[in-house]
């Protein structure tokens, strides 16, 4: 065992409220089964929602909020509803009281050592002592409060949100299994615990996908997003045998301490680094697997919010600082992660330049954010990921959440008139500041934050990754190292102005979004315009607390540059004790240090980058001259090379979905199953039973004189036997 | 003596068998299997000189059961004359396989 490791009796925290740690992700499963009990006890008077009903076009998107409704009908609001309403967030509000009193529990003691707690023999096979064992450290708990913080809020949109629709405890239960799931992969004490929240979550993903099943585009993108996982589950699983094989042990401690054994940059330490991110580019969407999370936005939007912006998507970037002992002795590795997470980054936003529907602009800003948190984790800054995985929660699910409503209320609109436009597009809002001013003022504050305007959340922890890149690129490991031949220090420098490009762009797309759906004129049309409105308090109200997250998250790091407006680094000195040895041993030894020049200089280019960004949008784009999504032109050129996605989908499906379905079909299905399994298995054990019969069938003549002949020789047979032996 | 008996009840039991193996009429099958009968009853008289009265005993059981049966057998081939109209063997194979 680790030397690292006291036992549980003895930690500070064994005393305190931390001690029902064990709790933390039992009250969502037990939601989950309250919830999920009501759902099937339920199912019998209203069936699933069918979100086509009454829309009549089979878009992938366009399906907004109360689904239950047909055209003509009155809303069907489940008959358990309100125990729901109760059960469904109030779980969520107990999980976070709870994890603010281990919170500060942990604030006041020294957490030299994670806080483990052993529920169960799990797997005693062999050379594999495997325990259910939680382990609660700083990174854990700052995952914990993202988690059950933004889940609380986002529990309470959804019950203005999914109001009206027919699976309303079923949506519960997933989301309550959800949290389940994501806190089983945060405090999981060792690798395949944590898998099995990673599993989880994806399960639930699909589930939430796919909420709306009975649209098969709907259940497809669930599908999707599932199989697209697997693949990367399959680098989880290599990873997690070859750190038993080599290492030993599959405890996360016990990892790291093994890995710090290992040589530096040698190929175990950089094959188990590397399989491990092949999970990541899967669960947390980067190239070359980050397809199915734009296509998850099919799912209510809610979940958009929760699963696929602030939690389960930056579950991989939770893995690399989780594994940050692994990482950061094979700097080959830390490269591959920090340039796939700029090429995602810089990708996804020139797609997201082009989007029409608000809630892939968000989509693929997530992507491109997701990559910025690796390039954080991946050049060893894991206190700037991390920072940059909390601030982008906020302001992305205040993003999705408002997002949510305005889609609620073009919903509305749309039904109220019976009109079966698509209530997501861009094109057809417009104007919907003096309908939704609360929405509008909070975007705008998430917009400045994930644009990069100083003193909002998203400017502390970008211009954090940033110059940890720069500093990195001329004094660490990573430098020393090289990927492909191109030397560490050259691509750290042009993932840096990746990272710059991609922030311009950042401010171009979002200030785009912005200007499109809340100024300028209304493109709802005159009939649907009056009955555009703000969404109840019950919305709202979670709208305004991540607002004042997003504005004022910075603080929790601030950087020693603004040592003025507060406390330096808090952040991280409370992920210390976690990241601190390997955050060292990338950089050398000794902390990363710019000079107070260069530090100055990097941070002006951010600002100068995002205002410029801004301005950019604002002077080209203009809201005024935008039509309608059905009389909209074709778009030509780059334009069109954008809108859809460069085409990926479609060579994806070209290179890889098409030739594996040929080959199923030839190979798989014609040639083995019905050749092989089919032809020669079945059908010929019958043919030859039927020959043997057929055989034996031909000893029966039915003449009597055949009989007595086969008779005769059978005795003289015998008799000559008993004779002649 | 014995020689002479067994010899006889030898050549009476293949010409039996050989009856059996060649005829097709089920009346000439069955006085074949008769005579097959009385052939070992012969070999079993023929022997009790050797070894005491207990083969002669056997030839008493013998004959009643081939009584029993010859009335049984002769039963069977009328049933089956009146239904196929024929006593030839090799148009009755109604198990042909």
């Amino acid at each position: 065992m680790n030397p690292a490791m006291i036992p549980e009796g003895a930690h500070p925290l064994a005393s305190t409220i931390a001690r029902f740690v064990w709790l933390l992700p039992l009250l969502p499963l037990l939601g989950f089964l309250i919830n999920g009990t009501l759902a099937m006890l339920g199912v019998a008077k209203v069936g699933p929602a069918d979100p086509s009903a009454g829309h009549g076009h089979a878009e992938e998107h366009g399906h907004g909020a109360a689904h239950g409704h047909d055209d003509h009908g009155h809303a069907t609001r489940h008959k358990f509803a309100p125990i729901v309403s109760l059960v469904g967030p109030g779980v969520l509000v107990a999980t976070f009281l709870l994890a603010s009193g281990i919170f500060f529990a942990m604030r006041g003691v020294e957490m030299e050592h994670p806080y483990i707690q052993t529920l169960f023999a799990w797997m005693p096979v062999g050379d594999l002592q495997l325990n259910a064992t939680l382990l609660l450290d700083p990174l854990s708990m700052v995952m914990i409060m993202v988690i059950t913080g933004v889940g609380m809020l986002i529990h309470v949109f959804s019950v203005g949100y999914m109001q009206d629709d027919p699976g309303y405890p079923r949506y519960f239960a997933y989301l309550n299994l959800f949290v389940f799931f994501m806190l089983m992969l945060v405090l999981g004490g060792s690798y395949p615990l944590l898998f099995v929240g990673w599993e989880g979550v994806g399960l639930c993903s699909y589930l939430l996908i796919g909420f709306w099943f009975s649209d098969k585009a709907n259940a497809d993108a669930g599908k999707k997003a599932f199989i697209v996982n697997r693949i990367g589950d399959f680098g989880f699983l290599v990873a997690m045998f070859l750190m038993f094989a080599n290492l030993g042990t599959l405890d996360v401690q016990g990892v790291a301490a093994k890995a710090a054994e290992l040589p530096m940059g040698g190929v175990i330490a950089t094959a188990i680094a590397l399989f491990l991110f092949l999970g990541c580019t899967g669960k947390s969407a980067q190239i070359p697997l980050y397809v199915w999370l734009p296509d998850a936005m099919a799912g209510p939007t809610p979940v958009s919010a929760l699963i696929h912006a602030a939690t389960m998507v930056t579950a991989g970037v939770y893995l690399v600082a989780r594994a940050s002992g692994i990482f950061s002795m094979a700097p080959v590795a830390q490269l591959t992660v920090a340039t796939v997470g700029a090429l995602t980054a810089f990708f996804a936003a020139t797609i997201g330049l082009k989007q029409w529907d608000i809630k892939k602009v968000l989509a693929y800003s997530t992507v491109s954010q997701l990559g910025y948190m690796f390039v954080g984790v991946g050049v060893g800054a894991y206190t700037a990921g991390i920072f940059h995985l909390v601030t982008h929660a906020f302001f992305k699910a205040l993003l999705f959440l408002g997002s949510g409503s305005v889609i609620f209320a073009m919903h509305a609109a749309y039904h109220a008139t019976h009109n079966h436009d698509d209530a997501q597009d861009m094109r057809n809002m417009g104007g919907l500041k003096k309908h939704m001013p609360v929405t509008f003022y909070l975007m705008w504050i998430a917009t400045l934050a994930i644009a990069g305007i100083p003193l909002f959340s998203g400017f502390f922890s970008k211009d954090e990754i940033l110059s940890s890149v720069f500093a990195r690129a001329h004094h660490s490991t990573l430098a020393e190292s090289s990927l492909l031949g191109i030397p560490g220090g050259t691509l750290l420098l042009v993932i840096y102005g990746l990272g710059l490009a991609t922030a311009l762009m950042t401010a171009i797309y979002m200030t785009r979004m912005m200007l499109y759906t809340f100024h300028g004129p209304n493109r709802t049309g005159a009939a649907e315009e009056p009955h555009l409105k703000e969404a109840p308090w019950v919305m709202t109200g979670p709208l305004v607390v991540l607002g004042a997250l997003a504005a004022f998250g910075g603080w929790l790091n601030v950087p020693a540059l603004l040592g003025a407006i507060g406390p330096v680094g808090g952040l991280e000195h409370w992920l210390e004790p976690v990241v601190g040895e390997a955050t060292l041993r990338t950089t050398l030894g000794e902390p990363a240090h710019l000079s107070h020049s260069v530090e100055l200089m990097l941070v002006s280019t951010a600002i100068i980058i995002a205002v410029v960004g801004i301005a950019f949008a604002v002077w080209r784009l203009k809201p005024a001259a935008l039509v309608p999504k059905k009389d909209a032109p074709e778009a030509t050129g780059f334009d069109r090379v954008l809108e859809n996605k460069y085409y990926v989908d479609e060579g994806y499906d070209a290179a890889i979905v098409q030739p594996t379905v040929n080959v199923s079909r030839a190979v798989l299905w014609k040639g083995f199953d019905a050749g092989i399994i089919d032809g020669l298995f079945v059908n010929g054990s019958a043919l030859l039973a039927r020959a043997f019969g057929w055989m034996g069938s031909q000893l029966q003549t039915g003449q009597l004189g055949t009989y007595a002949w086969v008779l005769l020789i059978g005795v003289i047979t015998l008799l000559g036997a008993f004779t002649f032996r | 003596m014995l020689v002479e008996a067994l010899a006889l009840s030898a050549v009476l039991f293949s010409i039996g068998v050989v009856g059996v193996l060649t005829r097709r009429n089920a009346i000439i099958l069955f006085m074949c299997v008769e005579l097959m009968l009385n052939a070992v009853n012969l070999s079993f008289v023929a022997l009790s000189t050797l070894y005491g009265a207990a083969g002669q005993v056997f030839v008493v059981f013998t004959m009643t059961v081939a009584a029993a049966e010859a009335a049984v057998g002769l039963a069977i081939i009328i049933a089956i004359f009146r239904h196929v109209k024929t006593v030839n063997l090799q148009n009755i194979n109604l198990l042909k396989g």
